[in-house]
Parts: structure tokens; C-alpha cells; sequence
């Protein structure tokens, strides 16, 4: 138990750290660095405490995908270099009391609501608890997954599917002066438009492009 | 103190959910790190959903973590996407210079 905490503290001290220097580091290609180590720190809480398969889906989504398509784009962009301006810029200054108001108050609800919550007493029913003994964590979110929730799961298909046609629709653009493929001309091609059919007089020849 | 129990995994995601909170209001540099604040809020309602599923023994709550998961992953393709877009057409993406809407 002592390991457990112990471990419980260091990651969660670091995903803190880098949650903060997110916000705050002055080069943005840091600020994604840290929200991957935010995530990889978030992920072996997870792992720690028995939800490996998500820990695992994390670090592929987030850290695989998400974060190299910041990455791609702060790089793209060429906005590494816009600094930071938060403390200096008077235009700015006047929003730091807002956030840290709104957020401190945020905070407090929260620690609020965590500190006067109490379990039902009827709330631990023996049935709907994990046996974590039998089955692992990935195959029992696989049985729940498939079936109780196989809607829900085709709908984030669909999410995802209008996500990435969303993404190429808004992002593309036509070029000038670049050759491309034109399907419907392609599609569209008949055999008069590409061949004729010449009645050759002997010793003559033909003349093409009269 | 030694003893790791529910409240202190809520009490870590209450904490990145008031980070993501400050990293929205105080960011003058540019919109890519509000989206990455919102990424870091919805990291904290990752946590707090698996620590209620995990404590609690219920699976739900790692079955909605992975659709928010999804959502997530769609909602940085398209924030990003509109964000190369919007470079494109105004060569800027800071934060005070995106007032066109003058909200």
C-alpha cells in the first residue's frame, strides 16, 4: 500500500507540473511536449489502478495521434516562436484576476463536492461489482462493450467518420496550374472521342489534324 | 495520507480541471493552446469517470471514457483543421487578433 501511494504521488506530481507548464511555457512546441508527458503520466494512473486497457488506448490516441497532430500542426503553423505575453502585455493583464477567480472558485466547488460526498450505504451491490479475479479488464469492457453499448459504440464510429471528412473538406483546396485527374472526363469518355474512323485512299496517306 | 482512496483521484482531476480552466482564460499567445487546455479538461473527466468505475466497481464509467476519448480525438482534428484554415486566410492565429466576430 505504501508503493501504491508513493507511486500515486510521484505521477500525479508530475501530470500537475506539466499541466501547468502547458499553460505556461513560452514556446509551444514545449507546451505539447508537456501535455504528452501529461498523458503518459495520467495513463500509468490508470494502469495503477486497474484500468489497463484505457491506460493502453491512451497512450495510443493521445500521445500516437493527438498529440503528434499538434505537434504537425505548431510546426506547420510556424507559431513556435510567437511568445508568450501574459504577464507583460497590459491588454492581457487585465484577464489574469478573471481566470484565476473563475478557476480557484471552480476548484473549490469541486474539493466541496468531494470532501461532503458519502456512498449510499445501498450503493455497493454485490452484483454489479467487478470480478476482477476471473476475467481482465479488457475482456470484461469487451463484453460490456459489444453488447449492452454496440449503438453507442457504432455512433462514435460515425463520430469519427464525419470528423475525418470534416477535416480533408476543410482543409483542401484547389490548386491552379497543377495536373490532376479528372474522373468524370475519365468516367465520361466515349469511343468518337477518341478514335476516327479515315477511309485511306491507296498511296495517299493520312493527314492528320486537317 | 497513505492510504490512496477515491478523493484523491478526484481531488487530481479537480486540480488539471482548474489548470485546463486558467490555461483558457490566460492564454494571449495563441488558440492552439486553448485547444490543448480543452484536451487537458477532458483528461480530468477521463479521471474522474475511471476512478468512479474503478472504486465503485462498475464498468460504465470506462465505457463512456472511451467514447469521450473519441470524442476528443474528432474534436482535435476538426479544431485543428478549422485553425489551419483560418492561418491560411488571415496568416495569424493569436488570440487577441481573431476579433472579427467582435464578440
Amino acid at each position: 500500500m505504501i508503493a501504491h501511494s508513493i507511486f500515486f504521488y510521484t505521477f500525479s506530481i508530475i501530470a500537475i507540473v506539466s499541466a501547468i507548464m502547458v499553460t505556461a511555457s513560452k514556446n509551444t512546441v514545449h507546451s505539447v511536449f508537456f501535455l504528452i508527458l501529461d498523458f503518459i503520466s495520467i495513463s500509468c494512473l490508470f494502469i495503477m489502478i486497474g484500468a489497463e486497457f484505457l491506460g493502453m488506448i491512451m497512450l495510443i490516441v493521445y500521445v500516437g495521434a493527438v498529440a503528434v497532430l499538434f505537434l504537425f500542426v505548431v510546426m506547420m503553423l510556424n507559431v513556435a516562436q510567437q511568445k508568450n505575453q501574459w504577464f507583460s502585455s497590459e491588454e492581457s493583464s487585465k484577464h489574469i484576476p478573471v481566470g484565476l477567480i473563475i478557476s480557484t472558485l471552480i476548484f473549490v466547488e469541486l474539493i466541496i463536492v468531494v470532501g461532503g460526498w458519502k456512498y449510499k450505504p445501498d450503493l455497493f451491490d454485490i452484483n454489479n461489482s467487478l470480478e476482477l479475479s476471473k476475467v481482465s479488464n479488457t475482456h470484461s469492457l469487451g463484453q460490456v462493450l459489444y453488447t449492452d453499448y454496440i449503438h453507442i459504440f457504432q455512433i462514435s464510429g460515425m463520430i469519427l467518420l464525419v470528423a475525418m471528412i470534416g477535416a480533408i473538406v476543410l482543409t483542401f483546396r484547389k490548386r491552379e496550374g497543377v495536373k490532376t485527374q479528372s474522373y468524370i472526363k475519365q468516367i465520361s469518355r466515349e469511343r468518337s472521342d477518341g478514335v476516327s474512323v479515315l477511309k485511306v485512299d491507296s498511296n495517299k496517306g493520312v493527314k492528320i489534324d486537317d | 495520507m497513505t492510504e490512496i482512496g477515491l478523493g484523491h483521484y478526484l481531488t487530481l482531476g479537480a486540480i488539471i480541471f482548474s489548470i485546463g480552466i486558467i490555461g483558457i482564460f490566460l492564454n494571449r499567445k495563441n488558440i492552439i493552446v486553448i485547444l490543448m487546455s480543452i484536451e487537458l479538461i477532458l483528461l480530468a473527466v477521463n479521471i474522474n469517470l475511471v476512478s468512479f468505475s474503478i472504486f465503485l466497481g462498475d464498468l460504465t464509467g470506462q465505457v463512456f471514457t472511451l467514447f469521450i476519448l473519441t470524442v476528443a480525438a474528432a474534436e482535435a482534428a476538426i479544431g485543428l483543421a478549422i485553425i489551419v484554415v483560418y492561418y491560411r486566410n488571415s496568416g495569424t492565429i493569436r488570440v487577441e487578433r481573431i476579433d472579427e466576430l467582435k464578440g
